[in-house]
């Protein structure tokens, strides 16, 4: 049966330089929780080595954890990748740790933490994670595809690191599932002007715990999974984006 | 000063085949954001970049750009450039850096 979920698709967590150090994947499923959202999406800058801790802490919980990461192209574009599994979020980290040089620098860019599901800090990830890979946003498209996963342009009303900043405009040869907006715009607005011609999302982009399900949207499909968004995104079989 | 000035005087290298060196420059125009290439260049400008996604081919068509240099060596790949020559945009190359290219050209082209 059909019933609406609220998905916040696109929350960092302390592994991502610029979040919030509070922002453990325990304390945002917790937070994600009660504040009703039924979907969160973890991810963090080039990396998805918080998501199985926050898989974990979700557990039991009724609140569906997507495993994802947001990729940073050689464009400097932003690029959710969001799973079903941690596996294939952990197998596209892999292809992307070949291809993101640099070493973080915790003075000016901040920690990297690895939680587990029990709040305990684990280690520190030293790859420079706010840096760009050097994959181009055709070969990320591909590589989460292959790996059954969604592939969402990130905040594209952003000046900075999102397709249409970039790129100028959405290459029309490019199989993104759908666009992401940012909570600074409606999607009246996003309509408006980008007469999108896929999809559009929006999501809390949070990096701090008040900024979690800040914006959401709102799917009318029959369980938590990726075939299932992916309908709703394509309006398939009654699934739809009910916002 | 035309297009194939420019590429003599600079030792740019040509990338594409059908290449058109005749246009007179209006000026040249530095950036990497395609956003801001459409909203602030001028037609007729010489555009400096290192970007290479195919994107950069309709920004050209749509501003009507005299050519594109890629700096630092650059290459797009070779799907692009086929399509650089079939929608016949210029595409040319080369290793020095956009700061370097960019202070070469003024000495030619002077203020705007």
């Amino acid at each position: 049966m059909l019933r609406s979920f609220q998905a916040d698709l696109h929350v960092h967590t302390c592994l991502s330089p610029c979040a919030d150090i509070n922002m453990s994947p325990a304390a945002i499923v917790k937070r994600a929780q009660s504040l009703g959202v039924d979907i969160l999406g973890i991810c963090d800058h080039n990396s998805a080595e918080n998501v199985l801790a926050a898989v974990a802490a979700a557990r039991g919980h009724g609140l569906h954890v997507l495993p994802g990461m947001e990729l940073t192209s050689a464009e400097e574009v932003h690029i959710l990748a969001l799973f079903d599994k941690p596996e294939l979020a952990q197998a596209l980290q892999e292809i992307v740790y070949r291809h993101l040089p640099g070493k973080n620098d915790e003075e000016i860019f901040g920690m990297q933490v690895l939680a587990n599901a029990d709040d305990e800090v684990l280690g520190f990830n030293q790859k420079l994670l706010i840096g760009a890979t050097t994959l181009g946003v055709d070969e990320i498209v591909k590589n989460i595809h292959s790996l059954q996963g969604l592939a969402i342009a990130a905040h594209i009303d952003r000046e900075s690191f999102s397709l249409i900043s970039q790129l100028g405009f959405v290459p029309d040869n490019l199989p993104l599932d759908a666009l992401e907006i940012s909570p600074a715009i409606s999607p009246e607005e996003a309509l408006r002007r980008y007469a999108p011609a896929l999809p559009l999302v929006q999501s809390s982009d949070a990096h701090q715990q008040d900024e979690i399900g800040r914006r959401r949207t709102v799917f009318l499909i029959e369980e938590a999974s990726i075939a299932e968004i992916k309908k709703a995104l394509q309006q398939q079989e009654g699934r739809r984006i009910v916002h | 000063m035309t297009l194939k000035d420019v590429v003599e005087k600079l030792g740019l290298r040509v990338m594409t085949v059908k290449a058109a060196l005749d246009p007179e420059l209006t000026g040249a125009y530095a950036g990497d954001l395609l956003s801001d290439v459409m909203a602030n260049a001028r037609p007729g400008n010489l555009w400096i970049t290192m970007q290479t996604h195919q994107n950069v081919l309709a920004v050209a068509q749509i501003k009507d750009l005299a050519a594109i240099v890629l700096v630092n060596g650059r290459k797009p790949d070779a799907e692009t450039l086929q399509k650089a020559d079939q929608e016949n945009v210029t595409v040319l190359g080369t290793d020095e850096p956009a700061f370097r290219i960019s202070g070469q050209l003024y000495r030619l082209l002077g203020e705007p």
